[in-house]
């Protein structure tokens, strides 16, 4: 089973996922976020999903969970790179992800959380 | 009676054989077509009946050949397949003539035979027809959805005419590619030139909207018309919590403060200077 790898990059925790996710992979994922998020103290989590192509229901309810998860460890979390034909079939399937907030790519996702922080909740 | 049937088939094929130079004049008078085109099927037909199978690919083949060309030179097809009929009319004369039961009997099935082929003219008119409208319909739909620049990070889709569901789908697809390509933040979809939207048209235009969002990008829909407004309100659709605009400037002033741009008031008196003076 592969591992997704999780970065840090200051108090930013970066996935990128690479390949195709089979269910363990994910579940696997979801707790090892969760530990590292509590061990390095991280404010912000983004989930790059460029090298995506197919999504199921499953996925989806991965990346809301994520992001319900974070936010009970005063994380945000932002979705970013999504493709067109993913956010088309995520639509399709009724999962419009609404507690998770999306950028177009990485970049302006850590510029995302930036301003988040920089406005107090 | 099947020997009947064939001895009568085997009556008409001789005279289609020996009267050829009565029948063919004779049609081309009562068709009013080219005696080429005529001797073409003509001969294609008597060679069709000779080999003794019920094979008339050549002879479907030369008729959709005629069809073709006759459309192109504004006959209708019921003229066309009058022209074919009218071989009914020309070989019945022969058999006459003839006067023999059994080619009184072949000329039955001869008919049918001639029908079959008429009506096979009127099919590959519709068949050139329907191929016609389907593409110029993918034309319309490859010309009609154009995605433009507005502003750095900001695109918009200027949608005229009748939306349908197809149509809605390749704008869907397309503006989402555009705003991938271009790293546009905002998108603009401007209704103002659709004179209808059902409620089919509506669910597209949300799924957009909602698709937009999950990939980090907002979208502005702008230029509803009174009427449209209408029919969404009557239709029950609800838009939530999408930004819609009265016109297109208002959706790019919206999206331009969104993105953080100060737009400066107009100046409100012209100043003009005489050359004179200067």
């Amino acid at each position: 089973m592969d591992r997704v790898p999780i970065l840090k990059l200051g108090d930013i925790l970066i996935i990128s996922i690479q390949v195709d996710l089979e269910d363990q992979s994910v579940l696997a994922l979801q707790e090892d976020l969760a530990d590292k998020v509590v061990s390095t103290g991280a404010r912000g989590v983004i989930i790059d999903i460029t090298a995506v192509e197919i999504v199921d229901s499953f996925i989806g309810r991965m990346l809301a969970t994520i992001a319900d998860m974070s936010r009970l460890l005063d994380a945000d979390t932002v979705v970013v790179g999504m493709r067109p034909a993913v956010a088309i079939t995520l639509v399709e399937l009724g999962l419009s992800l609404g507690g998770v907030r999306t950028a177009l790519n990485l970049e302006k996702g850590v510029a995302l959380l930036d301003l988040a922080r920089s406005t107090p909740r | 009676m099947i020997v009947h049937a064939d001895v009568a088939r085997r009556r008409i094929e001789e005279l289609l054989r020996s009267g050829e130079e009565q029948i063919l004049p004779r049609w081309h008078a009562i068709a009013k077509a080219p005696i080429d085109e005529l001797r073409e099927i003509y001969q294609a037909l008597r060679d069709a009946l000779e080999t003794g199978g019920d094979d008339l690919t050549d002879v479907r083949g030369v008729l959709a050949e005629l069809s073709r060309a006759r459309a192109r030179q504004g006959y209708t097809p019921s003229d066309t397949a009058r022209a074919v009929f009218g071989l009914k009319e020309a070989l019945y004369e022969a058999v006459e003539t003839d006067g023999n039961a059994e080619a009184l009997r072949g000329f039955i099935w001869f008919s049918r035979l001639i029908d079959d082929l008429g009506l096979f003219t009127f099919e590959s008119y519709v068949t050139a027809r329907e191929k016609i409208i389907l593409d110029q319909a993918e034309q319309l739909l490859e010309l009609s959805t154009p995605v433009v620049k507005l502003w750095e990070g900001i695109v918009a889709v200027p949608l005229v005419g009748t939306l349908d569901s197809a149509r809605t789908q390749v704008v869907m697809e397309k503006l989402l590619q555009t705003l991938v390509d271009t790293d546009a933040e905002h998108a603009v979809i401007d209704i103002t030139g659709v004179s209808a939207v059902d409620t089919q048209v509506a669910q597209h235009l949300l799924k957009t909207v909602v698709a937009a969002r999950l990939m980090g990008a907002e979208c502005v829909i702008s230029g509803i018309r009174p009427q449209i407004a209408y029919t969404i309100v009557t239709l029950g659709i609800e838009f939530g919590d999408i930004v819609t605009k009265a016109s297109l400037a208002d959706a790019l002033a919206y999206a331009l403060r969104r993105s953080g741009i100060e737009i400066g008031a107009a100046r409100k008196t012209r100043v003009a200077v005489r050359t004179e003076d200067v």
